[in-house]
C-alpha cells in the first residue's frame, strides 16, 4: 500500500481546482476555465482507477486508511478509509462528474464560478463516501448543500429560488435531526468513529448503552438518523423537494444530484443506519418496506403523469432509488443470507447503474432543452430521431438502460434486487413489479413522443450532436453496454464485502 | 469652672479665619472707587479664597483634640474631615463664583459665602444642641440671602422667599424639638442626653420631640415629603448659591444629623422591625425621597429642577446611610455626601458658566455643548455620570459603600438598599437625558457660539472632576480616615 | 502572560490618545485606534502562546485596592477568559477596520470605542466581583453614545433602551453581589471568597440572590424574554458598535453567568436549571421565527444573535462539561460570525445602497454589484447556521451533546432551532443578495447602479474574521484545549456536579 494519502488526494484535488478557479478563473478565457475544471474533475477518475489497481478485493475491511488526531476533546479523528462500497461510489463520481461538466459546456455565464462550485460539490461528495468519522462525514454531507444550493439558484430555471430553498431546508432539517442522533450516540458511547461504532454494534455493546438513555430515547436516536438519511435519498414520503430541485437545476447539476448525491443517502443507510441500528431497523422494516414500495410504485406512476421531461426523469429517480432501499429493508426484515447477498449486491449495482443512466437521461433532456430554447415538455417535440439520429440512438441506450433491458447495465442490478427480495419478502417483490411496469410505460412514452412521430414544429431545425455532446453521451453509452455485458468487473469490487455482510446478518 | 478659652481659640482658628476673611472682603470693598464689578469680584474672591485656604490649613493643623470646651465641641475625625470637606466645597464654589458671577455686589456675595461656610464648619464640630442650632441658623440665614442675591431676576426673589419660609418653619420645629429634648433629659449636651435617655423609658413626649427634629432635618436636607422648596430654590437661586446649598450644606447637615442621632439619640433609635423610635421615621423618609424624586425627575425638562430632584434622591440614599451608620460608622455617609457634593458643585458650575452668555433652564439649552466647549462637556460628563453612580467615578463607590452597609444590617434596611439599587437604574435615564443634550444633540442656531470658560472656573471645574476620578479610583483616601 | 493586563491599559490609553488625535485629524485618530486594537490583539495572542492550560485561574495582578471593603485589584485568567480575550482583540480590530469611513467626530468615536474595549478586556480578566463590576459598567456607558451619536434608524430610542436594559441588568447584579457579600459575611469581593461566603446563606436566599445575579447578566446576554433591547439596539447602532455589541458585549452577560452566578450558587443553579434551559430554548426558537419574517436586513441579524446566544445559555443551563465548553466555544464563534454579518449588512451594503429593506435590496443584483460582500455574507451565513467546517458547528455540536447528557428533550427541541436558523439565514442570503438572478441580472444592471467598491480596510477586516471562524471550525481543539481544563477547577466542578438533574 502506498504511503501517499491517496484518499485525501481524491477528496481534496477537486477542491484545489475549485480554489484555483475561484481565485484565478477571472483571468482565464472561458474554454480555459472549462478545461481547468474538467482536469480537476477528472482527477477523481484517474485516482480512483489507481486505487482500483491497488485495491485488494478479497479483504472486507477498510483499506488505504488514514488517521490523524483532530479534536481530542470530542474524541474526533480525521479518518478516511475505503472498502468496496466506497470504491464503487468514488468510481461512479469519477465517471459522472467530468461528464456533468461536459454537459455544462454550453453555460456561458460565470463559468469559473460554476466550475468552482461544481468542484466543491464533487469534493464534498467524495468526502462523504470516504470519511469514517461522523464529524467530518457530516461536514462533507452538509457542505454538499452549499454549492448545490447556488448551482440550482444561480443557473437554474425560473422556479429555482423556491426549489433551491426547499431542497436545502428539507435536507438541513434532516441533517439537524441526524446531528442530534449522533449527539446522543456520542453521549452513549463517547466516540463518533463509524468503524468503532460498528464494532460496538456488532459485538452487542451499543444496544445496552443506548438503552441506558432510557424511555423512548433509543428509538428517537434511530429516528433522528433515519430522518436525515431518508430525506437525502429520498424515501417516500420525504421526497417532495426532489422533483422541483432536479427539474429547476441546470443540466450538469441535475446530473450530479441524481447521479451522485442521491447515492449519499443510500450510502448512509448502508454505512450507518443498518450496521448501527440493526434491531431498530429490523423492527421498523415492515413499515419501511411499504414506504420503499410507495417510492417504487408511486414514483413510477407520478413519472407517468408528468409532462415535463425533467420532472419525469426526477420521479424515475425516486422510483429507482427506492429499489435500493426496498432491497435493504427486505434484508433487514428477514435473515436469509443467500437472498440477502443477492439483494445487497443488487443494491450496490443499482446505485452504480442508476448513477449512469439517470445522469445520462438528464444530459439528454438538457440537450433537448438547449435545442428548443428551454422547452422540455413531453409534447413539445416529435420526430427528433429523423433529425438527430445519433442523439436518438445514444438517448435510447440510456433510456433502455434505465428501463432495465437485458444486455444493458440496468438489468443486472434490478434482477439481483428482485431475486433477492423475492426470497425475503415475496409480496413486496410482487408489488414492486407494478413499478417496473409503470417505468416501462413512461419511458416508452418519452421515447415515442419525443423521437418518433411527425417532426414537430421547432424540431426540424435541430442539429445533431456536436463534438462536446458526443463526448458527453458516448462514454455513458459505452459504459452501459460494458457493465451490462460484464457486470462482474464491478461486482468483483464489492462481492467479498457483501458476502461478509450477508454472513453476519444479525 | 476652668474654661479653656486658649484651647478653644486654637481649635476654632478655621472659623476665625473665615469670619475675618469675610470682614476684610467687605472692608476692602467699602470705599467707593472706580473699580469695575469684575475687579471687585476678583479682589474679594481672592480674599475669600485666602481665608478659606487659611481655614483649611488651620483646621488640618489642629490635630484631633476630641472634646473641647466641656463637650460643646467635638473635634473627632468626622468633624475634622467634614470641616475640611465643607471648606473644600466652599472653595470650589468660590472658584465658580469668581469665574462667572455678574452680581452687582460681589464682595457681599463672597462675604456671605464665607459666613455660611463658618456656619457649616461649626455644624461639623457641634456637640451641643444650642450650638448646633446656632450654627445651623447662621448657615441657613446666609443661604437665604445667597438664594435671593440676584435682584435682577424675580425667580431669585421667589426662591429666597420660599427657602426662607420653609427654613423658618423648620427652624421653629427644630427649636421646639430641641427644647422638648432638653425638657425630658435636662441637658443640651449630646453625651449627657444619651446618658439620660438610656435610663428613661420612651415617652410619647419624646416621640413628639423626635418627630419635630426629624421633620426639621427633613426640611433642611430636602427629603421627601418636605422637599417642596428644593426644585424652586435650585431653579431660582444664582448657580453658585445653588451649588453651595446642594453640596457643602448637605455635607455639614448630614454630619450634624449623624452626630445628633447616633451618639445623641441612639438610645431611642428603635428599630426597623416595629419598635418605636426615630429609625422607622428616617426609613420612611428615605424610601419616600428615593421613590418620589426618581419618578418625578423623569418628567423634568429643566436642568436645575432635574438636579434638585436628583438631590432629593441622593438625600434618600444618604438617609439610608444614616440608618446604617449605627453599625458601619460614619464613613459611608461621609464619603457619599462629600463625593455627591463635589459632583453637584461641578454640575452647577457648568450651568453657571453657560449662564454667563445665555439661559440654562431647559435641557435643550445644553444642546450642542460639546461643540461650544469641549472642556465643559468633558467635566459635565464626569459629574453627571458620578451622580448616576457609574464606576470608576466616586459616585459609584459612594453608592457601593452605603448600600453594602445597609445590606449588612439585613432586614428592612437590606430591602431598602435593593430598592435603591433598582431605582439607580431608573435614575440613569434622566441623567442620560442631560448628557444626550450635551453630547448628542447638535446646537440650535442662536446658541451655537463657542463658550469661553473663565480660567478660574475652568480650574475649579477641572479640580472637581479630577477629585471625583481620584476619589473613585482611590476611595481609601476618604474611607481610610475613619 | 503577565502582559495581559496591558490590554486594558493600552486600550484606555488609546482611547485618550484617539480623542487627542481626533482634534488634529480624523485619519490620525483612525491609525491610533487601529494601532491600539492591534496591540491588544497581539498581546492576547502573545499570552495565548505562552499559556499553559490548567484548572486554576492564573493570577496576573493582585494588589489591595480598597482596603476598607476588602477589594483587591485582582486580575487572573484561565482558558475561558483567554478565549474571550482573543475574541475581543479580533472583534475590536475588525470593528475598527469597518469604521474606517467614520468622518463625523472620528476621534470621539474611536475614543468611546476603545474605552468600551478596555472595559470588556477588564471584565474577562477580573476575579474580584467589585473590579469585574467596575469594568462591566465601563463597558456599558460608551454604548449609549456610540449608538446615539453615530447610529441610524431610531437611534436615540435604541440607545436608551439598550443602555437602560443593560444598566437595569447590572443593577440586579450589583444588588445580588452586595446581598451575598452582606448576608454571607464576606470580608472582600474576591469571587472565591464570595463563593465561600455564599455557602453560609440559607437556601431560599441563595435562590433569590442567584436569580438576581443570573438574571442581571442574562439580560445582557439577550435571554428571552429580556432580549428586546438587542435587536433594536443592534439595528440602531453604527456598524462597528453592532459588531461589538453582538460580538463581545453580549458575551459579557454570558461570561458573567458562567464566571460569577454559577460557581457562587451551584445549589441554587441546580434548582433553577430547567427554567433557564427552557427560557434559552424559547429564545432560540422564538427569535429564529421572528428573524424569519423580518423585513429589515439588520433586524434579521439582530434576532439571529438572540437565537444564537440562546445556544450559549442552553449550554450554560445544561452544565455538563461538554455543554459548558460548547457554550464558551459558541461565544467565540458567535462573536466572530455576528461581527461579520453586521459588517456586511451595516457597512458593506447599507452604506452603499442606503437601504436595509429586503424588498428594496432584492431588486438590486447585489451579488453582481458587490460580489465580495455577497461571498462574505454567504460564508458568514453558512457559519452562522452551523455548517460544519466553520466555528459554529463544533460549538453547537458540543452544546447539543452536552445538553443531551443533561436532558435529551432540551436538545431535541433546540435542534428545531438549528433548522429555523437555516431557514432565516438562507432567506436572508437569497433575498438580499440573489434576489434578481439569472437572465434578469444582466451586466447592464451593474452599470445602472454604480456602488463604491469595497475598500481595503473592509476586505482585511472581513478576511480576519473569516480566517478566525474557519480556523476554529477546522481546529476547535486550539480553543477547547484551553477551555476544557478550566472546567476542571473546583468552582466549575461544583456546578457540574450540583447541576446534573
Amino acid at each position: 500500500m502506498s504511503s501517499l494519502p491517496i484518499l485525501s488526494l481524491i477528496v481534496f484535488a477537486p477542491w484545489i481546482g475549485a480554489l484555483l478557479l475561484a481565485l484565478f478563473g477571472r483571468n482565464l478565457g472561458a474554454n480555459a476555465r472549462r478545461a481547468l475544471g474538467l482536469v480537476f474533475s477528472g482527477s477523481t477518475l484517474v485516482l480512483a482507477l489507481v486505487v482500483v489497481g491497488l485495491f485488494n478485493p478479497a479483504a472486507a475491511g477498510y483499506q488505504f486508511g488514514e488517521s490523524h488526531a483532530w479534536i481530542t476533546t470530542l474524541n474526533v479523528n480525521y479518518r478516511l478509509g475505503l472498502d468496496g462500497l466506497s470504491l464503487l461510489l468514488v468510481l461512479l463520481t469519477g465517471i459522472v462528474s467530468p461528464l456533468c461538466l461536459m454537459a455544462s459546456w454550453r453555460i456561458e455565464r460565470d463559468t469559473h464560478t460554476f466550475g468552482a462550485l461544481f468542484l466543491l460539490l464533487q469534493g464534498a461528495a467524495l468526502g462523504v463516501f470516504l470519511a469514517l468519522d461522523f464529524f467530518h462525514w457530516f461536514l462533507f454531507w452538509e457542505l454538499t448543500l452549499v454549492p448545490a444550493f447556488f448551482l440550482i439558484k444561480l443557473w437554474g430555471g425560473p422556479g429555482a429560488t423556491r426549489a433551491a430553498y426547499q431542497f436545502v431546508i428539507y435536507t438541513l432539517a434532516g441533517g439537524a435531526f441526524m446531528l442530534l442522533g449522533f449527539a446522543a450516540l456520542y453521549v452513549a458511547t463517547g466516540t463518533l468513529d463509524f468503524a468503532e461504532l460498528t464494532r460496538l454494534a456488532a459485538t452487542g455493546g451499543l444496544a445496552p448503552k443506548l438503552a441506558a438513555l432510557g424511555g423512548f430515547w433509543p428509538t428517537a436516536v434511530f429516528v433522528g438518523v433515519f430522518l436525515g438519511l431518508a430525506v437525502k435519498v429520498p424515501l417516500f414520503p420525504f421526497h417532495t423537494w426532489l422533483p422541483s430541485a432536479y427539474a429547476e437545476a441546470p443540466t450538469g447539476a441535475s446530473m450530479f444530484l441524481t447521479g451522485v448525491m442521491s447515492k449519499m443517502g443510500v450510502y448512509g443507510f448502508l454505512r450507518i443506519l443498518w450496521p448501527l441500528f440493526p434491531a431498530q431497523l429490523h423492527a421498523a422494516a415492515p413499515c419501511l418496506l411499504w414506504l420503499a414500495l410507495g417510492g417504487v410504485v408511486l414514483g413510477a406512476f407520478a413519472a407517468m403523469k408528468q409532462t415535463d421531461l425533467k420532472r419525469m426523469v426526477a420521479y424515475s429517480s425516486i422510483n429507482h432509488l427506492s429499489y435500493c432501499l426496498l432491497a435493504l429493508f427486505a434484508v433487514a426484515s428477514a435473515t436469509k443470507p443467500d437472498a440477502a447477498a443477492s439483494a445487497l449486491s443488487g443494491t450496490l449495482l443499482q446505485m452504480f447503474n442508476h448513477g449512469l443512466s439517470a445522469a445520462a437521461l438528464f444530459a439528454c433532456v438538457g440537450i433537448l432543452e438547449a435545442r428548443s430554447g428551454g422547452l422540455r415538455g413531453l409534447n413539445d417535440f416529435g420526430g427528433v430521431r429523423t433529425v438527430a439520429p445519433l442523439f436518438a440512438g445514444l438517448c435510447g441506450v440510456a433510456m433502455f438502460s434505465s428501463l432495465g433491458l437485458p444486455g444493458l447495465n440496468g438489468f443486472v442490478g434490478e434482477f439481483l434486487i428482485f431475486s433477492g427480495v423475492f426470497g425475503l419478502a415475496p409480496w413486496a417483490a410482487a408489488v414492486a413489479c407494478l413499478g417496473l411496469l409503470a417505468t416501462a410505460l413512461f419511458l416508452l412514452t418519452f421515447w415515442q413522443r419525443v423521437f418518433h412521430g411527425p417532426v414537430g414544429a421547432g424540431v426540424a431545425a435541430f442539429r445533431d450532436l456536436d463534438r462536446v455532446e458526443i463526448l458527453t453521451l458516448l462514454p455513458f453509452a459505452i459504459l452501459m453496454f460494458l457493465f451490462g455485458v460484464l457486470p462482474q468487473i464491478v461486482i468483483i469490487l464489492f462481492n467479498p464485502l457483501v458476502t461478509t455482510w450477508a454472513a453476519h446478518l444479525p | 469652672m476652668n474654661t479653656p478659652y486658649g484651647e478653644l481659640l486654637v481649635a476654632l482658628r478655621p472659623e476665625l479665619c473665615l469670619v475675618v476673611g469675610a470682614l476684610v472682603a467687605l472692608a476692602v470693598d467699602l470705599p467707593k472707587s472706580s473699580r469695575s464689578p469684575t475687579q471687585r469680584l476678583q479682589i474679594s474672591s481672592t480674599i475669600g479664597a485666602i481665608a478659606i485656604i487659611a481655614a483649611l490649613v488651620c483646621g488640618l493643623d489642629a490635630g484631633l483634640p476630641g472634646q473641647l470646651f466641656s463637650g460643646v465641641f467635638n473635634l473627632d475625625m468626622l468633624a475634622q474631615a467634614s470641616r475640611a470637606g465643607v471648606l473644600g466645597l466652599a472653595l470650589l464654589t468660590l472658584g465658580i463664583t469668581a469665574g462667572t458671577s455678574r452680581l452687582r455686589h460681589p464682595a457681599e456675595f463672597v462675604a456671605i459665602i464665607l459666613f455660611a461656610t463658618a456656619g457649616f464648619t461649626l455644624m461639623a464640630v457641634a456637640q451641643q444642641l444650642l450650638l448646633a442650632f446656632l450654627a445651623l441658623e447662621l448657615a441657613s440665614l446666609s443661604l437665604y440671602v445667597l438664594a435671593g442675591f440676584d435682584k435682577t431676576r424675580p425667580e431669585s426673589a421667589e426662591a429666597a422667599l420660599k427657602y426662607f419660609l420653609f427654613g423658618g418653619v423648620s427652624a421653629a420645629f427644630m427649636l421646639f424639638g430641641f427644647s422638648l429634648i432638653y425638657g425630658i433629659t435636662g441637658s443640651i449636651e449630646l453625651p449627657e442626653i444619651a446618658h439620660r435617655l438610656a435610663m428613661t423609658d420612651t415617652s410619647p413626649l419624646l416621640m413628639v420631640a423626635l418627630v419635630m427634629v426629624l421633620v426639621a432635618f427633613g426640611f433642611k436636607a430636602a427629603a421627601a415629603p418636605f422637599h417642596l422648596w428644593a426644585p424652586d430654590v435650585y431653579e431660582g437661586a444664582p448657580a453658585p448659591a445653588s451649588a453651595l446649598i446642594a453640596s457643602a450644606s448637605k455635607l455639614a447637615g448630614f454630619t450634624l444629623f449623624l452626630r445628633l442621632l447616633w451618639p445623641g439619640l441612639g438610645a431611642v433609635s428603635g428599630n426597623l422591625t416595629g419598635t418605636a423610635g426615630w429609625l422607622p421615621v428616617v426609613a420612611l423618609i428615605a424610601v419616600a425621597s428615593m421613590l418620589l424624586s426618581n419618578l418625578a425627575a423623569l418628567a423634568q425638562s429643566n436642568v436645575r429642577r432635574l438636579l434638585a430632584y436628583s438631590a432629593i434622591a441622593h438625600a434618600g440614599a444618604l438617609l439610608l446611610g444614616v440608618i446604617a451608620a449605627g453599625t458601619s460608622g460614619p464613613s459611608p455617609v461621609f464619603y457619599y455626601a462629600a463625593t455627591y457634593g463635589l459632583a453637584t458643585v461641578g454640575a452647577f458650575g457648568v450651568i453657571a458658566v453657560i449662564e454667563r452668555t445665555g439661559p440654562c433652564h431647559s435641557l435643550s439649552d445644553l444642546a450642542g455643548l460639546r461643540t461650544r466647549s469641549p472642556l465643559l462637556t468633558g467635566c459635565l460628563f464626569v459629574f453627571i455620570l458620578s451622580l448616576a453612580g457609574i464606576p470608576p467615578l466616586a459616585g459609584f463607590v459612594g453608592k457601593f459603600v452605603v448600600f453594602s452597609a445597609a445590606l449588612k444590617l439585613g432586614g428592612l434596611a437590606g430591602w431598602m438598599a435593593l430598592l435603591a439599587i433598582f431605582l439607580s437604574a431608573i435614575a440613569l435615564y434622566y441623567y442620560l437625558l442631560i448628557l444626550k443634550q450635551a453630547l448628542v444633540v447638535p446646537a440650535a442656531a442662536p446658541t451655537s457660539a463657542p463658550l469661553r470658560v473663565p480660567p478660574v472656573a475652568a480650574f475649579a471645574l477641572l479640580i472637581t472632576a479630577g477629585l471625583i476620578v481620584l476619589l473613585g479610583l482611590w476611595p481609601s483616601l476618604l474611607l481610610g480616615l475613619f | 502572560m503577565n502582559l495581559l493586563p496591558w490590554t486594558i491599559y493600552v486600550s484606555f490609553a488609546g482611547a485618550f490618545l484617539a480623542l487627542l488625535a481626533g482634534t488634529r485629524s480624523a485619519s490620525a485618530a483612525r491609525w491610533v485606534a487601529l494601532a491600539t486594537a492591534v496591540a491588544g490583539t497581539l498581546l492576547t495572542l502573545l499570552a495565548a502562546q505562552s499559556f499553559t492550560p490548567g484548572p486554576a485561574m492564573q493570577t496576573l495582578v493582585d494588589v489591595p485596592w480598597i482596603g476598607e471593603l476588602g477589594v483587591r485589584y485582582h486580575l487572573a485568567v484561565d482558558g475561558i477568559s483567554l478565549t474571550l480575550l482573543v475574541l475581543t482583540g479580533l472583534a475590536a480590530t475588525a470593528g475598527i477596520l469597518f469604521s474606517w469611513n467614520i468622518e463625523e467626530r472620528t476621534g470621539e468615536f474611536f475614543s468611546l470605542y476603545l474605552a468600551l474595549i478596555g472595559g470588556v478586556y477588564g471584565v474577562f480578566m477580573s476575579v474580584d466581583a467589585f473590579v469585574l463590576f467596575v469594568f462591566y459598567e465601563i463597558a456599558i456607558v460608551p454604548k449609549y453614545f456610540l449608538i446615539a451619536i453615530w447610529g441610524s434608524t431610531n437611534r436615540e430610542y435604541g440607545a436608551m433602551k439598550l443602555v437602560l436594559y443593560s444598566f437595569a441588568g447590572s443593577a440586579l447584579v450589583l444588588a445580588g453581589l452586595l446581598w451575598a457579600y452582606a448576608a454571607g459575611g464576606a470580608h472582600g469581593f474576591g469571587l472565591d471568597e464570595l463563593t465561600i461566603a455564599a455557602t453560609h446563606i440559607s437556601h431560599p436566599s441563595q435562590i433569590a440572590i442567584f436569580a438576581l445575579v443570573f438574571l442581571g447578566f442574562a439580560v445582557l446576554a439577550g435571554m428571552f424574554p429580556f432580549h428586546t433591547w438587542a435587536p433594536t439596539g443592534h439595528v440602531a447602532a453604527p456598524t462597528a458598535a453592532s459588531m461589538l455589541l453582538a460580538g463581545v458585549v453580549m458575551k459579557l452577560g454570558a461570561y458573567g453567568c458562567l464566571r460569577v452566578a454559577l460557581p457562587m450558587f451551584p445549589g441554587a443553579f441546580a434548582a433553577c436549571q430547567p427554567i433557564i434551559a427552557w427560557l434559552a430554548i424559547a429564545g432560540i426558537i422564538y427569535a429564529g421565527f421572528i428573524a424569519l419574517v423580518q423585513e429589515d436586513f439588520k433586524f434579521v441579524i439582530g434576532y439571529s444573535s438572540v437565537s444564537h446566544m440562546g445556544f450559549v445559555l442552553l449550554g450554560i443551563a445544561a452544565a455538563t462539561p461538554l455543554a459548558l465548553a460548547g457554550a464558551v466555544l459558541q461565544m467565540f464563534s458567535h462573536g466572530v460570525i455576528a461581527g461579520l454579518l453586521f459588517a456586511v449588512v451595516g457597512r458593506m451594503v447599507y452604506e452603499r445602497t442606503h437601504t436595509r429593506q429586503l424588498a428594496a435590496l432584492t431588486a438590486m443584483p447585489l451579488h453582481r454589484l458587490l460580489p465580495f460582500a455577497a461571498v462574505v455574507f454567504v460564508l458568514a451565513g453558512l457559519a452562522s447556521l452551523g455548517l460544519p467546517g466553520f466555528s459554529g458547528f463544533p460549538a453547537e455540536l458540543s452544546i447539543l451533546i452536552g445538553t443531551w447528557q443533561a436532558k435529551p428533550l432540551w436538545a431535541l427541541v433546540a435542534a428545531v432551532g438549528i433548522v429555523v436558523a437555516g431557514a432565516f439565514t438562507l432567506r436572508a442570503i437569497q433575498v438580499a443578495f440573489f434576489g434578481s438572478t439569472g437572465a434578469r441580472a444582466s451586466s447592464v444592471d451593474a452599470h445602472a447602479h454604480p456602488l463604491p467598491p469595497i475598500t481595503l480596510a473592509e476586505k482585511s477586516g472581513a478576511l480576519l474574521l473569516l480566517a478566525a471562524t474557519l480556523f476554529v471550525g477546522l481546529k476547535p481543539d486550539v480553543l477547547l484545549n484551553w477551555i476544557v481544563p478550566a472546567l476542571q477547577s473546583p468552582a466549575f466542578q461544583a456546578v457540574i456536579k450540583g447541576g446534573t438533574p
